[in-house]
């Protein structure tokens, strides 16, 4: 952390090396070769040349954007300097719902190639910190173990929507005109890994807007506009930058509406700077340190060092500690808010930045904006981390903004307004985003506490940053429950009565801005932690419903034997293929997968309702999509990117009677059993009755076309409550023909269903093969022609993803059995694949008739003998009695009497190779056939 | 094995004193008998009988169903993926009525037990299409093999709708690592697609591809084109795997089935019995007129089941006085087995009746099958009556009318239209359902029918 600390003071001036090799006489611009940063106060230089990879200046100091230099010029004064770019994008500036698109963990320096001409590619030169080294790696390759860490890996090409494997040869674009720039091109002696990690952006530096994948800006523009009514707002715009993320998330909701803008501008107003409040109590030599106070540091440089081995995580992790100088045993809490204050001056003014147009323009918009922010960073230090790690970018669209100068002139005068500003509209916008804290910040301080005791006993520094990882993960859930069980404690634990009372005094001090000091707080020690562990731990025990003896949940007993887990390849490809086992993302959804979030997204943050009709046929992936675009949805709410909603699920297959529905959905909600009429009732009051804290349902309905009652007022109603005023109920509805709504519904149902309609087509055979591939997830089973077989065959027939898995499932059987270890390598073939088609596709109707006793098949024969002589396709017993005898006589055999040939013809009936009526009839009984004459004949001729 | 002899010794020791009595032997006694005890003839007889009628009689095979050996390998491998893998599936097996479906399942699910690692840990639901005609029923009875928690005793509490909810959360509650597998097997499976939207059908189906519990859905059915009737998205969830019990046997693989299968086992009690009962099985099936009966068995149908009603019959033969099955009771029993019904019933009816069927015969080989009435029947007879019969009684009206409504009664004769109130009983238009050959084989089988009926039915025309 000190080393960010001592780039943060670093100025920049940028020169040219040389002169312009060409000139644009119509732009009127040159172009250079090379650029000369020279760091302030160290005597060597960087020199970026065409070709060569830098990094750019972003909002996330640890992770500067990466990009390829592809020209660099200037405008004819040569004032304003400029690059022109291939970006390349890191994982953690991925929006999260496009994460799992990679199916597999990123590795913490891995880079993708930006393919999105939407991307400006332009850049001011002076945003550039520095050069870096980017290799490409072939796709199957793993990435090397043992790398430097300023190397950055790219293997796939990311265009917004999915990762690609790509030419390595874009990355060279100057193999022709000029040779490989010089790997290394810092030679300055004072740092000692020169291009360790991504050097640190100065905070207050103007950045020409870099815009990221806005397809549509007009819209953006005039949404911002329209936000733009506070101070803070415009300058926000004014610097026209925007985080990829915000970017993307914002595009993706189709119907982007304001007031989604505002809220995201203002959480990430909230969002502030856990690190630039380390880098100052860092710095601050006069200030007095109780031990923990520094042990608590030295922890946070162990995990600064962490930091730039995976920087994606370790964000997580200095943030977690930050807690930790705050709720120190020591009486520092004022000392320290007075010491930020003080400080403040003291770390911005070294990185003073050349003040350019942009940046001037910036200082005179802003107008509360920084105020807020010195204030924020003062008070919400807590709150401020899980946000953060929400919306990183977010949150530094405000940074660049603040000038020193600016921050200087804050004063604690001007702090409480804008702060109550702040307070007001973080109210208005999201409670939940502050009730999340606690928890956080308990688990942290759990953490913190324990380590820190550790630390003292050992005095052991290195042991901590390992097993700070381990309890990374589950701190990672932040969710209502967590904040209910925290509550929960609160009434029956006193002991916690302190803790909580520091929750709530936070609370109350981020929205007042108020600055008591915290004395309960301080009083803490830091062994409070160590008491809260077993309420703690039994939190998570207590049901989520509270169980009452007579909803007591069934349970199938519990074996005894473990499952054994797969042992071999097949056996391991064959659990992948299970339809039951689930994908880590679903491919060849990505469009619809997006039309739906989008849509669930929007009502969600608007907190309205609304109707969608899902169809398709059976196999097509229709609840799984839903399920995920919720699991998404679910983990963004979790992040507090949306606001916490529920979700509900009911089935038309799941429950005995339309009316059902009712009960179904009110004891999913309340958890109340009731009558269908009076959860109709109950269901009705709710949703058309305005309640204070209502978060939005999302109601899935599972096959639609059961709900059908000759009334329809099942239907009716689901469709009518989300359009109720306080309701906030989105319903989204599944079934599989295309034009139910036309078809079964009267004009009142459909209409209120609306047209907010999306049929998923049956999957073609390329889609069904990256299906496998992807659950097979480089399990290599099977051959690449079998898949494509598997794959064409069943996209010819129904395009079913469950029928190809199946398959898919049956072969490797089928090859595990036929274990022919000569001859196959092991691998699911053709022969296997085709056995496997053959088995669930061919009708087994031939081999029926060719099984068949002699009697049947003579029977056979006479019934088709029969139809020749009536010229129908019918005939009754008796007349095909009369055939049968006389070939009975042809054949040779001894003739049958009419109970025999009767038995044989309900034999016959009874597999369906015939067709008959009821046996009563007797003799008159009518005869069909249920094959073809064509197949029997065929069939009996081969015998 | 060597252990299980030693003490069938000494158990045989101790229980031979108070062998006396053996109407009440059963299987379990039958191995405390020691090989070297002394039986009567009788007691060896019902012995054997009891062995081979619990072959019969009951589904249960000792060896591996023959000419199945990969359908056996298919269903065996499967289940036990379900049980030791906890690998959901499902599966059809389809095959004609007796072909050895229920069989082969049985013997696979008895195999499957006697392993270790599966005995205590799958839980089987039998259900029957027959049995559980709709879902109300068959979700009660779930329930209650399941033991699930609103059973007390056999009775299983609550709605339909609560049953299904229950069942659900249940299987929900599962996965796949740690819960126990059920499997379920429905037997007459085509009568569960004609439930009511398929609920059940598509719940179980849809708990085997989704991750809950681990369930096998074994489905048995004749039916080849039972997915057909499964609805689509039932149809979607179902694997699509089949098992088809097609034998295409021979007739040799088929007599040395019967010998198998009338051979008494290796551990019969008395050895010297079970030695000379097989010796003479051996040779029953080398006879040749026995080899005609079975071939003639064999080509009306292949199955089991059929087959075991013949042996049945023929076993049924075997008493003291004749130890062994001789090929003249499987000579009698085949042709009890292929006897015609309708046949049957002709040998009782009276000369009245049999002359009423008669002269129907002719009519329907006048008017081309067409249906005729009571007045026309009598008419015939009179005709038949007046100028050829010489020892048939001229009956009254009332009486042939008698004779005619016996006959409808016996269903030899019957109504084209149901509704019959509103015709006069004697313009009533019937039709005929016997077959010419049943009658001319009953009237030459009648006893002492007079020859002048004789002559009129053979007659071509009266």
């Amino acid at each position: 952390m000190s080393r960010y600390s001592t780039r943060l003071r670093v100025k920049r001036s940028y020169k040219w090396k040389s002169g312009p090799i060409s000139t644009d006489r119509k732009l009127n611009i040159h172009f250079y070769e090379s650029l000369i940063i020279q760091v302030e106060g160290k005597p060597a230089e960087t020199i970026v040349t065409l070709g060569q990879y830098i990094l750019i200046e972003g909002d996330d100091d640890d992770n500067p954007y990466v990009a390829q230099v592809l020209k660099l010029f200037s405008d004819e004064d040569g004032k304003v300097k400029k690059a022109k770019v291939q970006w390349y994008i890191r994982y953690c500036e991925l929006p999260h719902n496009k994460r799992k698109l990679l199916g597999r963990s990123a590795h913490a320096q891995e880079v993708f190639y930006y393919n999105d001409s939407s991307c400006d590619s332009e850049v001011d030169a002076e945003t550039i910190l520095g050069t870096v080294e980017v290799k490409h790696i072939p796709g199957e390759l793993p990435f090397p173990d043992n790398a430097s860490k300023d190397t950055l890996f790219v293997k796939l090409s990311w265009d917004t929507k999915a990762f690609k494997s790509f030419d390595p040869d874009l990355m060279n674009p100057f193999q022709n005109a000029m040779t490989p720039p010089p790997k290394q091109m810092l030679q300055s002696p004072m740092q000692k890994s020169p291009t360790l990690t991504p050097p640190i952006t100065p905070k207050a530096r103007s950045t020409t807007p870099r815009v990221l994948p806005t397809p549509d800006p007009m819209v953006m523009k005039r949404a911002s506009s329209a936000a733009s009514q506070t101070p803070y707002n415009r300058g926000c715009m004014s610097t026209g930058r925007r985080s990829s993320r915000e970017a993307e998330s914002i595009h993706s909701a189709s119907k982007l509406s304001a007031s989604k803008l505002l809220s995201g501008k203002r959480r990430g107003r909230i969002a502030s700077e856990p690190a630039i409040r380390k880098k100052l109590e860092l710095s601050s030599p006069g200030k007095k340190m109780t031990r923990e106070d520094v042990l608590g540091e030295l922890l946070d440089d162990d995990l600064a060092q962490q930091l730039t081995t995976s920087p994606p995580r370790s964000l997580k992790l200095t943030i977690r500690l930050t807690p930790l100088s705050v709720k120190q045993p020591s009486s520092k809490d004022e000392e320290e808010e007075d010491d930020d204050i003080s400080l403040q001056p003291l770390s911005q003014s070294p990185d003073k930045p050349t003040p350019t147009a942009v940046d001037e323009q910036d200082s005179t918009s802003l107008g509360v904006c920084p105020l807020e922010d010195s204030a924020d960073e003062g008070v919400t230090v807590l709150p401020t981390p899980l946000r953060r790690r929400a919306t990183p970018r977010r949150g530094s669209l405000r940074r660049q903004s603040r000038t020193p100068s600016q921050r200087k002139s804050s004063s604690d005068l001007l702090r409480e307004p804008s702060l109550s500003v702040l307070a007001e509209e973080e109210h208005e916008d999201s409670p939940v985003q502050t009730a999340v804290t606690p928890r956080s910040r308990r688990k942290c301080a759990q953490l913190v506490s324990s380590r820190i005791r550790k630390q003292l006993g050992v005095g052991d520094c290195d042991a901590m940053s390992l097993d700070d990882e381990d309890g990374d993960d589950d701190a990672f859930v932040p969710s209502k429950i967590d904040l209910h069980s925290s509550s929960d404690e609160d009434v029956d634990a006193k002991v916690e009565s302190d803790d909580e009372l520091v929750i709530i005094t936070r609370k109350s001090r981020k929205m007042t801005g108020s600055h008591t000091p915290q004395a309960t707080e301080k009083m803490r020690p830091s062994t409070r932690t160590p008491r809260k562990t077993p309420s703690k731990k039994t939190a998570p025990t207590t049901p989520r419903t509270p169980k009452t003896p007579r909803h007591a949940t069934p349970v199938i007993p519990s074996r005894n034997q473990p499952a054994r887990t797969p042992g071999n390849v097949l056996e391991v490809a064959r659990a992948r293929l299970h339809v039951s086992s689930v994908p880590e993302s679903l491919p060849c959804r990505e469009q619809e997968f997006q039309d739906i979030y989008n849509f669930v997204e929007s009502k969600v943050i608007d907190g309205t309702g609304g109707c969608m009709y899902i169809s398709g046929v059976p196999g097509t992936g229709k609840t799984a999509t839903v399920h995920e675009v919720i699991r998404s949805l679910q983990q963004a709410a979790d992040l507090d990117e949306i606001p916490q909603f529920r979700f509900i699920e009911i089935n038309g297959m799941k429950m005995t009677d339309p009316h059902q529905a009712y009960v179904q959905i009110l004891q999913k909600l309340t958890n109340q059993k009731v009558t269908p009429d009076h959860a109709a009732s109950l269901l009705e009051k709710r949703f058309s009755n305005p309640a204070p804290k209502k978060e939005t349902t999302v109601l899935l309905v599972d096959e639609l076309d059961l709900l059908w009652t000759r009334k329809q007022n099942v239907m009716y109603n689901l469709f009518d409550w989300p359009t109720r005023r306080h309701a906030r109920l989105v319903v989204l509805t599944i079934a599989n023909t295309m034009d139910l709504p036309e078809r079964i519904m009267i004009n009142r149902v459909a209409s209120r269903l609306g047209l907010t309609r999306m049929s998923f087509q049956p999957y073609t055979f390329k889609q069904l093969q990256q299906i496998i591939a992807s659950r097979l997830n480089r399990v290599r089973a099977f051959e690449e022609d079998s898949l494509q077989l598997v794959s064409r065959k069943v996209a010819a027939l129904s395009g079913d993803a469950r029928r190809c898995l199946d398959i898919c499932r049956r072969a490797t059987e089928i090859c595990e059995f036929s274990a022919n270890p000569k001859s196959g390598t092991g691998l699911v073939g053709m022969s296997h694949v085709m056995q496997a088609l053959d088995e669930m596709f061919s009708s087994a109707y031939i081999t029926a008739i060719r099984c068949a006793s002699v009697q049947e098949q003579l029977f056979l024969r006479a019934v088709i003998a029969e139809f020749r002589r009536l010229g129908l396709e019918e005939a009754t017993f008796q007349q095909v009695f009369v055939q049968h005898q006389a070939l009975c006589r042809v054949e040779g055999l001894q003739p049958v009497s009419v109970s025999e040939s009767q038995a044989v013809c309900q034999r016959l009936g009874a597999c369906r190779l015939l067709l008959l009526e009821p046996s009563r009839l007797d003799l008159l009984l009518r005869v069909r056939l249920n094959v073809s004459q064509d197949d029997v004949l065929y069939a009996l001729k081969a015998d | 094995m060597i252990f299980h002899k030693s003490a069938f010794v000494f158990l045989s020791c101790i229980s031979f004193t108070f062998e006396t009595q053996t109407s009440k032997a059963n299987s379990a006694m039958s191995k405390r008998k020691s090989r070297e005890s002394h039986m009567t003839v009788g007691q060896c007889v019902s012995q054997a009988q009891k062995v081979l009628r619990q072959r019969f009689c009951h589904q249960e095979i000792s060896t591996p169903p023959v000419g199945l050996e990969s359908q056996h390998k298919h269903l065996l491998e499967l289940l036990r993926r379900t049980a030791v893998h906890g690998e959901s599936n499902s599966v059809l097996i389809v095959g004609p009525r007796g072909s050895g479906k229920t069989m082969l399942l049985n013997y696979v699910l008895k195999e499957l037990l006697q392993e270790k690692d599966v005995k205590s840990n799958i839980m089987l639901v039998r259900l029957n299409g027959l049995l559980q005609t709709d879902d109300r029923i068959a979700l009660k009875e779930i329930t209650r093999q399941l033991n699930l928690e609103n059973v007390v005793g056999d009775k299983v509490f609550g709605s339909f709708a609560e049953n299904l909810g229950f069942l659900l959360e249940a299987l929900k509650k599962g996965d796949r690592s740690s819960s126990r597998p059920v499997i379920f097997v429905l037997d007459e499976f085509d009568l569960f697609a004609h439930h009511k939207n398929q609920t059940l059908l598509y719940n179980l189906l849809d708990v085997s591809q989704s991750a809950q519990a681990p369930v096998a859905v074994v489905g048995l059915t004749c039916r080849l084109d039972v997915l057909e009737l499964l609805e689509k998205r039932v149809k979607s969830r179902f694997s699509h795997r089949q098992i088809h019990l097609l034998s295409s046997m021979g007739f040799s693989q088929y007599l040395e089935m019967v010998r198998s299968q009338l051979s008494v086992p290796l551990d019969f009690p008395d050895s010297k019995f079970s030695d000379e009962w097989n010796a003479s099985v051996k040779k029953l099936c080398e006879d040749k007129s026995v080899e005609e009966v079975l071939r003639k068995h064999f080509n009306s149908s292949k199955d089991f089941r059929s087959l075991h009603l013949l042996l049945l019959l023929a076993l049924g033969r075997v008493t003291v006085s004749n130890p062994v099955i001789r090929p003249v009771d499987l000579l009698e029993a085949g042709r009890w087995s292929s006897v015609d019904s309708k046949a049957n019933i002709l040998h009782g009816v009276s000369i009245l009746e049999l002359c009423l069927i008669i002269a129907m015969k002719h009519l329907n080989d006048i008017y081309e099958g067409e249906p005729f009435n009571f007045q026309m029947v009598h008419n015939e007879f009179k005709k038949f009556i007046s100028r050829k019969s010489h020892t048939i009684h001229n009956f009254e009206k009332p009486v042939v009318i008698k004779a005619f409504e016996h006959l409808q009664q016996l269903e030899l004769i019957r109504p084209v239209e149901a509704s019959s109130a509103k015709i006069q009983k004697d313009y009533q238009l019937m039709k005929l359902m016997l077959d010419h050959t049943q009658v001319l084989e009953a009237v030459q089988r009648y006893p002492q029918c007079p020859t002048d009926v004789r002559q009129w039915a053979t007659s071509a025309f009266a």
